[in-house]
C-alpha cells in the first residue's frame, strides 16, 4: 500500500480503523458506538463469564454438528451430480436456488418442523453451509480431466479406488474452497438461528446486549464471532494453499 | 520377412466397428494382428478412429461390433497384459514422479518397498534418475512423457499401447524421445502399438504401419518399412527406404484430404 509516496505496511489499516473507532467512540456521537478500548475491556471480562463460557460451548457444538453434516452431504451430493448426469438434472435447480435463495426466511418454518430447541440451529447452519459445498465440488468433480479417469481404470483400478485416488484428489481444489465459504454461511446460519428461533447461546446473549444497550459487550461479542469466522477460514484457506501447487496445473 | 517367420499376433482386432450416440461411425469393420514384439503404427488422418480404436483394444470403449482378443482369449475391458501412454501424460498433479511412476502397481496393491523399488528402476531407465521426488508441474512437456512411459513399463504388461505420445512436446524432444523409446523397446521386448499423424514418424519407428481410411475408419493398406535401424538417426531420415515409404504412404493420405 502506497500512501503520499510512503510505503505503509499493510498492519497499518486496521490500526487506522482502531483508532478512528477510539475516537468516535470517545466522542459520544453515536451511542451505539463505545470507544474500542471498553470493548476490548469488556471483551476480556466477559470470556471469563460463566454464561458466556457455556454459550460459546453450545454455539460451537451446534456449528459443529450443522457443520459436520453439511461436509458430508455437501460432499456427497458434488460427487453424485458431478459423476451421474441424471442427478445433477434432478437436483441442479434445487441446489441453485438454495445457494442464492434468502434462508432467513425460511427458519421460522424449519422452527415448525424441527422445535424450538438446539436441532432447528444444526438444521439452520446446515441449510446455510451446504448448498455453496455441494456446488463448489460439483465444479471440482465434473472439471476433472478424463484422461486422469481413463488412466485409473487403464491401470485395473476398482471403483473405489477411482474415487478415493483420483477423482477425490483432483477436485480437492474445489472442495476445500467449498467448505471454506460453508463455514463463514454457517457463522451467519449459527448466529440467525439461535436469534430467530429460542433466543438461546450466543443469540441470547446478543439479544440481551442489544435490549439493554451494552453495546460494550455487544461489540465484544461481535467481534469473539468475527474473529471464529475468520479465524476458521482461514485455517482452510492455509490447507487450499497446500493443494494450490496443482489447482492450476490439472489439464 | 518371410511369412514363415511372422511371430504370432498377441493383440487382435475382429469385426470392429464403432457407432457412436448420434450415428457417426468411426470405424467399420477393423481386422486387424499385431504380432507379438513388434512396433505397430495405426495412422491416419484426423477424425479416422485411430484413438477410438486404440481405446477399444485398451479396453477403455466397447465397440459397436466385434471383438478383441489378446493371446486369443477375447477380452472385455482393461487388464493387466496391456498398460497405456497418453497423448495429454494423464499424470497425477499431486503425486510425484515417483508416485507417479508407481501409480499401476499401486492400484494392484504391491508393497510401497517394491513398487518404488520398481519405480525407481524405470525412472533411471527413461533418463529421469534424480527426478524422483519432483511434481508434474515442475517438469518438461518431454520429460512428462517420459513419466507417463516409465509407469506404462512398470507394470510390465506385454502390449504396450501409446496414444500420440509426442504430439503435445516439441519437435527436438520428440525426435530425442523416439530414439530413446526405440532403444528402450530393443531392450524390453513389448508389442507396441503406436498411434501418430505424423507420417515421418510412424516410418522412421514402425515394424509395420496401419494406415487408416477417413471416417468411417477401415483400414486402407499395411506398409513394412523395410530400413535397417542399425545405423544412426540421421543416416536413417536420408536412407531411400525411408524416404520412398515416406512418399508412398503421403500419395495416398494426399488422396483423402481432398
Amino acid at each position: 500500500m502506497n500512501l503520499f509516496g510512503l510505503r505503509i505496511p499493510f498492519a497499518v489499516a486496521p490500526l487506522l480503523w482502531g483508532v478512528l473507532w477510539e475516537i468516535v467512540g470517545q466522542s459520544g456521537t453515536v451511542f451505539i458506538i463505545p470507544p474500542l478500548s471498553s470493548v476490548f475491556v469488556s471483551l476480556f471480562e466477559l470470556v471469563q463469564r460463566g454464561n458466556f463460557q457455556a454459550a460459546a460451548w453450545q454455539t460451537l457444538t451446534s456449528f459443529s454438528k450443522g457443520m459436520g453434516l453439511a461436509v458430508v452431504v455437501g460432499i456427497a451430493l458434488g460427487f453424485l451430480m458431478g459423476r451421474v448426469e441424471a442427478a445433477n438434472r434432478l437436483l441442479g435447480m434445487w441446489v441453485n436456488i438454495f445457494a442464492s435463495a434468502p434462508l432467513s426466511a425460511l427458519v421460522p418454518v424449519l422452527m415448525l418442523l424441527f422445535g424450538l430447541g438446539e436441532t432447528t440451529i444444526i438444521v439452520t447452519v446446515f441449510l446455510f453451509a451446504v448448498w455453496i459445498i455441494i456446488l463448489d465440488t460439483f465444479a471440482g468433480v465434473s472439471k476433472v480431466n478424463t484422461s486422469l479417469v481413463e488412466m485409473g481404470r487403464s491401470f485395473g483400478a476398482t471403483r473405489v479406488q477411482l474415487y478415493v485416488k483420483l477423482i477425490f484428489w483432483a477436485a480437492l481444489p474445489e472442495i476445500l474452497a467449498g467448505i471454506r465459504l460453508g463455514l463463514i454461511r454457517g457463522v451467519k446460519g449459527v448466529v440467525i438461528g439461535q436469534l430467530l428461533v429460542s433466543v438461546v447461546a450466543f443469540g441470547q446473549l446478543f439479544a440481551t446486549y442489544s435490549r439493554n444497550f451494552m453495546f460494550d459487550e455487544f461489540w465484544a461479542l461481535a467481534i469473539v464471532m468475527f474473529a471464529f469466522a475468520l479465524g476458521l477460514s482461514g485455517l482452510i484457506g492455509k490447507l487450499e494453499q497446500r493443494v494450490e501447487y496443482y489447482a492450476g496445473t490439472r489439464d | 520377412m518371410p511369412l514363415s517367420e511372422q511371430p504370432p499376433d498377441i493383440v487382435e482386432t475382429r469385426g470392429i466397428s464403432k457407432i457412436y450416440e448420434g450415428g457417426i461411425q468411426a470405424l467399420e469393420g477393423v481386422d486387424l494382428g499385431f504380432p507379438q514384439g513388434q512396433m505397430t503404427t495405426l495412422l491416419g488422418p484426423s477424425g479416422c478412429g485411430k484413438t477410438t480404436l486404440l481405446k477399444i483394444i485398451a479396453g477403455l470403449l466397447e465397440p459397436s461390433e466385434g471383438e478383441i482378443r489378446v493371446s486369443g482369449v477375447p477380452v472385455a475391458g482393461p487388464g493387466p497384459e496391456r498398460a497405456l501412454v497418453f497423448q495429454d501424460f494423464a499424470l497425477m498433479p499431486w503425486a510425484s514422479v515417483l508416485r507417479n511412476v508407481g501409480f499401476g502397481l499401486e492400484l494392484r496393491g504391491v508393497a510401497k518397498a517394491e513398487r518404488e523399488e520398481t519405480a525407481r528402476r524405470y525412472i533411471d531407465k527413461v533418463g529421469l534418475a534424480g527426478f524422483e521426488g519432483r511434481y508434474p508441474h515442475e517438469l518438461s512437456g518431454g520429460m512428462k512423457q517420459r513419466v507417463g512411459l516409465a509407469r506404462a513399463l512398470a507394470v510390465n504388461a506385454k502390449v504396450l499401447l501409446m496414444d500420440e505420445p509426442f504430439s503435445a512436446v516439441d519437435e527436438q524432444t520428440r525426435r530425442q524421445f523416439q530414439e530413446d523409446l526405440l532403444r528402450l523397446l530393443s531392450v524390453e521386448k513389448k508389442t507396441v502399438i503406436f498411434v501418430t499423424h505424423s507420417i515421418e514418424e510412424a516410418v522412421y519407428i514402425s515394424d509395420r504401419i496401419v494406415l487408416l481410411s477417413p471416417r468411417p475408419g477401415r483400414v486402407s493398406r499395411i506398409f513394412h518399412p523395410a530400413i535397417d535401424r542399425s545405423r544412426t538417426s540421421d543416416k536413417i531420415r536420408r536412407d531411400a527406404a525411408y524416404l520412398d515409404t515416406v512418399e508412398e504412404i503421403w500419395q495416398i493420405v494426399r488422396q483423402y484430404l481432398d
